[in-house]
């Protein structure tokens, strides 16, 4: 089993929001300032501190202050390849079971 | 660096579908209703063979975000309109990914079948390429955004 389910249910809490997903994509490219990871935002300083809080209390991201600036990474041991492909093929098959559900439906329809 | 992990995990998806479960088990049960609903649209499989018998084996395989994606499954147990147990191994590129073992059970309902998919894997990472643990993040991101705004 997974060592912190919780942990996983956190992070994919975290991940529901898209500004927040898109300062992960971001951040898997490699570290980046509180300001570097804003600039493509449309939002205001502390809305993007707050997601960033989010994002650091589910343990996707990592910040440490280096002089002046804040720098963000992910954390390394938050989901590990391993974890990242179980959620995906989590994802994989209930996309598949809507696609079923989908083509039960139009079935159903056609034969009425 | 190469680290050599597994990660053993199960979940458990289910589904209410409004049809009785003969119905919903035709779905897996013929290659001409299981290719309407299986494969992602976007990547149609290249090879798919499929031999839906106790000891009959699926292989599918076809490009996939740029690498080639292999799905290879075993049928282990097979009880028509009620229960399948297969299990399966996952490869992107020639990376193996995963081998698991999935059960599904049709179970009548007053307004149809549920359906109820229990996995229990283990999620390999022991060949862990940066660029694809990149492409891994991207790709659950965006299925997850997928899957939450539906």
């Amino acid at each position: 089993m997974l060592k912190q389910t919780g942990g996983l249910d956190a992070m994919f809490q975290a991940l529901a929001d898209p500004s927040r997903r898109s300062m992960v994509e971001r951040l898997t490219r490699g570290s980046a300032s509180v300001s570097e990871l804003a600039e493509p935002l449309d939002m205001s300083m502390p809305a993007v501190m707050q997601h960033l809080a989010v994002l650091e209390a589910s343990g996707i991201v990592r910040t440490s202050k280096i002089g002046r600036v804040r720098s963000c990474q992910l954390e390394p041991a938050a989901l590990t390849a391993a974890e990242q492909w179980m959620s995906q093929q989590r994802l994989v098959w209930e996309q598949r079971l809507d696609r079923l559900g989908a083509m039960l439906a139009a079935e159903q329809e056609k034969n009425r | 660096m190469t680290e050599r992990s597994v990660v053993h995990s199960s979940f458990t998806l289910e589904r209410e579908y409004s049809v009785p479960p003969d119905r919903v088990f035709a779905g897996f049960a013929t290659r001409e209703a299981k290719e309407k609903w299986f494969g992602d649209p976007a990547f149609p499989p290249s090879t798919w063979d499929f031999d839906f018998r106790e000891g009959g084996r699926e292989y599918s395989s076809g490009e996939f975000h740029g690498q080639n994606s292999t799905f290879d499954a075993v049928y282990h147990d097979i009880v028509d309109n009620a229960r399948i147990v297969f299990s399966y191994t996952m490869y992107f590129g020639d990376q193996k990914l995963s081998a698991s073992l999935q059960s599904l059970e049709f179970i009548a309902t007053d307004r149809g079948t549920r359906l109820v998919l229990v996995e229990h894997g283990a999620y390999l990472d022991g060949n862990d390429k940066p660029g694809l643990r990149e492409e891994g993040t991207r790709g659950l991101l965006e299925q997850l955004a997928a899957a939450i705004e539906g």
